[in-house]
């Protein structure tokens, strides 16, 4: 038998006995008595008191006494929090509030499902972890912050994250189910197995400043993320928050809604958000709720005649459906979309750029000694002036100003390039690149003119040296094949963009 | 003329560069003729079709359906959003 054989064997045993327990202390058979005081007073052999079968003890009492004081919640409402029991699908910005605030509330039993690392660039919203956990694995990482704040409740880590293998008996082993997730093909997965094994499924969703709230899969007429979305979304309609960004409250704030709605579904107080889609836009203030219909029928998920069932859901192919891998917050895979011998390395572009015949590096190499003193002077000047062309007459000492002899062209968002860029670097947003045609060929005009004549004979014939970059090396090739079609047939990429810059050349570049 | 005023979330607001807008519909028209005239009006939208909710005065309301509209009805746009 293996293990999680034993676990699923043990928690029914369990539960059957605290059914007993339930049944024996409703009969009166058994008389209530106080349970072990954890505080280290030894408890009387005739308790004093009677709970009337909550079952919560007195230190239980005393650590979550503000909401069982709370009319509408309670004593009965905190004792089934106190035996429910939650699944979190992701560690991330949704799951470090809804973790936190379900393990403080008292959930009996957290289950915490990642697959990936702590990273410095995820702490920013993914408040559950510290510093010190980089590197460390969010599940485990997750489950020491939500120990550290309430001891005496159970978490359980799940470190092999969510897939379609482990899905349905996952979501067996919980009440309850937080979508946490950070990717369609997840969310699909997480909702095709509540749908399956019957648990509510408590989603939210956040990117930039937008959040989007609800309940699926809940009683019987509850529809399911299908329902609402049957057919899966464009792979570029899918932000991933390491390309679009995410203000790190915004998922603050729906993952604390995730887990007050699964504090209402475990204790049954409120009217949960089955059949109400909320939807927040943080930058205008919006709070926006839209009545939704009851499930579909003809739902392949939840409908009369499921295709996608606890047996059929380990082979569904989620990757095909949505178009798009599960590895969201990852790194794009670098692409090969042009010829070898179009592209250069990171290397070779400094090689060329500072210490070659080209670009203001050259004057500057006069004024300020040594390669990484030179790229440090850079980096200053361009944080001056970052929306102007280098202007080698503002350094001191320099007497040289003039225009460099080739362009570094750089074709990342705005928000990125304001970050960091090569100095004197013309900045052409992929995303709107047509608009910026005229200034490359105007660049490339002023770079020929200030190579002059003696050094490379007709400008037409031999134009100055054009530079592509982007963050990773994939838009620099797609601009680079863009140049090409718009009669631009000379410019080259740098493999790995600017991460490959900080990688190879200077690590001091910043990374993001 | 009747007025509606239209919501655009997430994605589609980044599409059509606005997070609200009003339009101006012949009296009479359905929800059918305002989002013709939305993917008109702003054809970068369409990328998201067949893959968002669509509601009229908080209600979902499918985009094969039809109903009258009447001056002052406020319609959402909402594409569904993945991170976390």
């Amino acid at each position: 038998m293996s293990a999680e054989d034993e676990l699923t064997r043990l928690r029914a045993q369990n539960a059957q006995l605290q059914r007993e327990l339930d049944r024996l202390r409703g009969s009166g058979a058994l008389q209530q008595s106080a349970p072990d005081a954890a505080n280290g007073a030894a408890a009387t052999a005739t308790p004093s008191w009677d709970g009337l079968q909550h079952g919560l003890n007195k230190e239980q009492i005393a650590r979550y006494s503000r909401q069982i004081v709370l009319h509408s919640f309670g004593v009965q409402a905190q004792a089934k929090l106190c035996r429910g029991s939650v699944l979190i699908v992701g560690a991330g910005g949704l799951g470090s509030p809804a973790a936190l605030y379900l393990a403080a509330a008292g959930v009996g039993r957290l289950g915490i499902v990642d697959k990936d690392s702590v990273e410095l660039s995820n702490i920013h919203r993914q408040i559950i972890h510290r510093e010190a956990d980089v590197g460390v694995h969010k599940a485990v990482s997750a489950a020491q912050s939500c120990r550290a704040l309430n001891s005496s409740i159970q978490v359980e880590v799940h470190c092999e994250g969510f897939t379609p293998a482990n899905a349905v008996q996952l979501v067996r082993q919980y009440d309850v189910v937080v979508d946490a997730s950070d990717n369609a093909p997840t969310r699909y997965l997480i909702s095709d197995a509540c749908c399956a094994v019957g648990r509510p499924l408590v989603s939210g969703a956040a990117i930039g400043t937008d959040g989007q709230l609800t309940v699926y899969c809940h009683g019987a007429d509850g529809p399911c993320y299908r329902c609402l979305f049957p057919e899966a979304p464009a792979a570029g309609n899918c932000a991933r928050c390491v390309d679009a960004g995410v203000l790190g409250v915004v998922p603050g704030v729906i993952g604390t809604l995730q887990a007050l709605e699964a504090v209402k579904l475990l204790s049954g107080i409120g009217e949960p958000m089955s059949r109400r889609l909320l939807v927040i836009d943080c930058a205008a203030g919006r709070f926006h709720s839209v009545k939704l219909r009851a499930k579909s029928a003809s739902c392949v998920s939840c409908g009369t005649s499921p295709a996608i069932t606890a047996a059929s859901l380990p082979s569904y192919d989620y990757a095909a459906f949505t178009g798009q891998a599960a590895a969201n917050d990852a790194a794009p895979k670098p692409l090969q979309l042009i010829a070898r011998e179009d592209r250069i390395t990171p290397a070779e572009l400094q090689q060329r750029w500072v210490a070659g015949p080209c670009c203001t590096a050259r004057h500057w190499q006069g004024c300020v000694r040594g390669r990484a003193s030179v790229l440090r002077y850079l980096y200053k000047l361009a944080a001056e002036c970052p929306s102007s062309l280098p202007a080698p007459a503002r350094l001191p000492g320099c007497r040289i100003a003039s225009q460099p002899d080739c362009v570094v062209l750089d074709v990342r968002p705005a928000e990125q390039f304001n970050i960091c860029h090569l100095p004197g670097a013309l900045h052409a947003p992929f995303k709107h690149f047509d608009r910026h045609l005229d200034q490359v060929k105007g660049r490339l005009a002023a770079a020929a003119a200030a190579a002059g004549p003696a050094t490379s004979g007709s400008s037409q014939d031999d134009p100055p040296p054009l530079y592509v970059v982007c963050r990773r090396g994939n838009d620099s090739q797609r601009a680079v094949a863009r140049l090409r079609e718009l009669g631009i047939r000379h410019g080259v990429d740098v493999v790995g963009g600017m991460e490959g810059w900080a990688a190879e050349v200077d690590p001091s570049f910043p990374t993001y | 003329m009747l007025e509606v005023r239209v919501l655009f979330f997430a994605r589609s607001r980044e599409l059509a560069g606005t997070n609200e807008t009003t339009v101006s519909l012949e009296d009479g028209s359905s929800t059918k003729t305002l989002l013709l005239l939305l993917f008109q009006q702003y054809p970068q939208l369409e990328e998201l079709r067949g893959n968002f909710v669509f509601s009229l005065n908080h209600e979902y309301l499918g985009t094969d359906e039809e109903q009258q509209l009447k001056a002052g009805d406020e319609v959402a746009v909402i594409p569904p959003i993945s991170g976390g």
